[in-house]
């Protein structure tokens, strides 16, 4: 028990739960925005390796580190839109489409990185993006270094709360997206249109994951290898339900787990001679799922998620 | 009544695979009058509304609506947009609000721009505040609508049409969920709306309320404008002649001697997480030969007293007896071999299972019957038989007996949880809103059914909102309200309408 007290205190710790936050930040929003419309997108796990490999290859190939993040929202959004197409007017089961994309999405990717590359042994570098030091700020004890220490991606996925949020609940936008994810009939009698909200939402919602990815590849790391996304996009998923589809919820979920899995890799080093490293391993999806079960009970979900809404049939 | 028109429906046709929904419509709206449209369940009338506001696009046809100046304008068809544009309105049967929306923002949704940093809420709400002056329908404006009651609901709907400027405002079935009282109040409000020029259409299926609130009736039957009266030369006989084609079927209650109690439920009380989901000591019994009507708007715990009496949730304290008998320890499928025959509210899901055949579902509650298995195995060849006996005899209509049974209609579905209901001869037949959105034929079968068990021996609850059933049915009325049960001493429409209204009586 005193280690766990010892790292808490430690600013290594909060800075690693705030940096292994950023990409499940993003995907939380990303998956957000789609269930508030109505749309379950289990593209995620995909369209991440997908925003990975797309922002990382257009950085090794040239482009600035923000071209390679503006690619990797595209990538992102092209897959939504495949995703946005089979499920809102075709009506197709949101399960399959969504798996469907996460199978397509990574098969892709890893296709492209070795069509580009096949003969490399170790994955080549790019250089990525430094930590933001902001003068006199980061040289504030404690808070200094857990917060301004971050890359820019980190601040950006913080902003991009800051804007779901506002977007949500501020905005005839917002309004449209809840009501559309509530009942469809209701936007539709108002003469909008469902496909269009719908579609669009989705759209931004997958381009918003992708750049979860972009961060493992342009921030986390410094390149690209096979399984690196390990599961993020699912842990989202059950995220959101957690944050009950809320945006502040949904950064405080991102963060706790981050902070169970900094957690987990200290307490490995500290204890890891006398328990077994699955343990720690599996230590935040456990506790994940702890949270869960405690949280989706008062979970209120979307009233249209997963009904697919036809024009014309009332 | 100034007679210039602002609006002309010229031919309208749709139809839907096989069905002819509407053909060659023809209707006009006159500035400042209220239209009824009456007619059966599928007769064409929230198909010709849905062409009107765009829902749906029409086969053939087109739709003008006249300016102040009295020119004609042709309206753009299948595009909603376009018909809000117009001046259109229309407040669906099946409310179209976000229920995680206030109400505020349900009347706003589509009428701003989507990316306005600055949302004007204030001067939306000075407007909607207007609008509830004028018109004296008002609601809570910054609550959640799925906290909103029906009738709050559906002032919210006509608020938010009224919202957008509307000239012709369309009401499809308005009182469908309404007290009696709630409803002449809706009446009443749509007068003085008309006075200020709106123009109203109505859909209803109710003779009186369409005898005593529209200037002019439109008939439909089978897609097809069978007759057009001014309100004050028709009588429900006329126009009821002219909406199934055939004078109605009059009831006749035969005066019965009841016999001892079949079920008996006392202080009966049941904790649920919500108000519609609790009664709180209920008391009440029902006898041979006899028909306990029991009246209230829905969500006032009928559903919930139903479900105990079938077994379907445990109360919290309290006694239900059939036959004398304490049924509380009983599950579902004992209750029904205890003798209770089961008419759920909503027969499409709690009625029939839709994936399964019309014969499985006709045989559904008494698999152990001799009829169709021996020794455990089912016996198909008698299960086709007795599915094709009883269909004749209880009139089942639809694709046979190996078709699912979701692809029946509504009186259909009916009519064969009728057939397997009374064919198990039950001591007690519970009938929760038998009736609700059948058209006036199979709402007749439904009604001279239960006449016929009554006569049989059986008792019968009759659980309904529907005041003119209740009383031409019923022995004995109780009325429910806020999960509290009493007993209707005079049976006439305005007293029982203040009991379900919660005013004393």
């Amino acid at each position: 028990m005193i280690e766990i007290f010892q790292i808490l205190l430690t600013e290594s710790f909060w800075a690693a739960s705030l940096r292994i936050a950023t990409p499940l930040i993003f995907g939380v929003l990303g998956a957000l925005i789609c269930e508030k419309s109505g749309v379950l997108n289990l593209g995620i796990e995909g369209i991440f390796v997908a925003g990975a490999m797309a922002g990382w290859m257009a950085v090794w190939l040239g482009a600035g580190l923000w071209g390679g993040v503006v690619v990797a929202a595209l990538a992102g959004g092209f897959f939504g839109l495949i995703h946005a197409i089979l499920t809102v007017p075709l009506g197709l089961s949101q399960h399959v489409s969504g798996l469907g994309v996460t199978l397509f999405a990574t098969s892709v990717s890893y296709f492209s990185y070795r069509t580009a590359l096949p003969n490399v042994s170790s994955p080549p570098r790019i250089e990525p993006f430094r930590p933001l030091e902001i003068p006199i700020l980061s040289e504030l004890p404690f808070i200094g270094t857990i917060l301004f220490q971050q890359t820019a991606l980190t601040w950006l996925a913080l902003f991009m709360v800051g804007l779901v949020w506002y977007v949500m609940n501020r905005t005839g936008l917002g309004v449209a997206i809840k009501a559309v994810g509530d009942n469809p009939n209701s936007v539709d009698a108002q003469g909008l249109s469902v496909y269009g909200i719908r579609i669009g939402a989705i759209v931004v919602g997958s381009a918003l994951m992708a750049l979860g990815g972009a961060f493992l590849t342009m921030s986390a790391f410094d390149a690209f290898f096979f399984g690196m996304v390990n599961g993020r996009g699912w842990i989202c998923i059950a995220l959101v339900i957690f944050a009950s589809w809320k945006p502040g919820k949904a950064l405080l979920g991102a963060l706790l787990f981050g902070a169970f899995d900094a957690l987990q890799v200290r307490m490995q080093t500290e204890v890891g001679a006398k328990v077994p490293s699955q343990v720690f391993l599996a230590a935040p999806y456990v506790l994940s799922i702890v949270a869960l079960v405690i949280a989706a009970r008062r979970a209120e979900y979307p009233r249209a998620l997963l009904t697919p809404w036809f024009k014309g049939q009332r | 009544m100034t007679s210039s028109p602002v609006l002309t429906l010229n031919g309208l046709s749709k139809t839907f695979g096989s069905v002819q929904a509407a053909q060659s419509i023809n209707l006009e709206l006159f500035k400042g009058e209220v239209l009824a449209l009456l007619g059966e369940n599928g007769a064409g009338k929230t198909t010709l509304m849905n062409m009107l506001f765009g829902h749906y696009m029409p086969d053939s046809g087109s739709i003008d609506i006249f300016d102040s100046s009295g020119t004609a304008n042709q309206l753009q068809l299948g595009n909603p947009q376009a018909a809000i544009a117009a001046g259109i309105g229309m407040v669906h049967q099946h409310f179209t609000l976000a229920e995680n929306l206030d109400a505020l923002d349900n009347i706003m949704l589509g009428s701003e721009k989507f990316l306005e940093l600055r949302r004007n809420k204030s001067r939306a709400m000075q407007k909607v505040q207007k609008i509830m002056n004028d018109s004296g329908l008002v609601a809570p404006m910054n609550v959640a609508v799925g906290k909103l009651t029906v009738g709050e609901r559906q002032r919210v709907e006509i608020l938010k049409a009224l919202y957008r400027d509307v000239k012709i405002l369309v009401l499809d079935e308005p009182t469908a969920v309404l007290t009696p009282q709630e409803a002449d109040k809706l009446f009443d409000n749509i007068t003085a709306m008309t006075q200020n020029g709106l123009s109203v259409i109505f859909i209803s299926h109710k003779l009186r309320e369409v005898l005593a609130f529209s200037n002019r009736i439109a008939v439909l039957r089978h897609g097809r404008k069978v007759g057009e009266i001014s309100s004050k030369e028709a009588n429900e006989r006329k126009i009821a002649r002219l909406m199934v084609g055939e004078e109605t079927k009059v009831f006749s209650r035969k005066k019965l001697e009841v016999g001892e109690p079949v079920l008996e439920v006392d202080n009966l009380t049941i904790s649920g997480s919500s108000k519609r989901e609790s009664i709180s000591d209920i008391n009440l019994s029902v006898n041979k030969h006899e028909i306990l009507g029991i009246a209230g708007i829905s969500g006032n715990g009928q559903t919930i007293l139903a479900n105990a009496i079938s077994g379907l949730v445990k109360p919290s304290s309290g006694k239900i007896k059939i036959d004398g008998e304490n049924i509380l320890s009983f599950d579902p499928s004992n209750i029904i071999q205890a003798g209770v025959g089961r008419i759920p509210e909503d027969r499409h899901k709690d009625g029939i299972v839709g994936q399964m055949s019309v014969a499985e579902n006709m045989i559904i509650e008494d698999l152990n019957s001799s009829k169709i298995q021996s020794r455990g195995l089912l016996n198909h060849e008698a299960i086709m038989r007795y599915c094709s006996d009883l269909s004749s005899k209880y009139d089942v209509r639809g694709p046979g007996p190996n078709a699912s049974a979701r692809l029946l209609s509504g009186g259909n579905i009916q009519k064969l949880i009728l057939a397997r209901v009374f064919e198990a001869f039950p001591k007690l037949i519970l009938a929760n809103q038998p009736t609700r959105g059948l058209d006036m034929g199979a709402a007749a079968d439904v009604a001279n059914r239960l006449l016929e068990a009554r006569q049989r021996g059986s008792g019968v609850i009759l659980i309904s909102e529907d005041l003119d059933e209740i009383l031409s049915l019923s022995d004995r009325i109780m009325v429910i309200y806020d999960g509290k049960l009493r007993i209707a001493e005079t049976h006439d429409r305005e007293t029982l309408g203040l009991m379900m209204a919660g005013e004393a009586a």
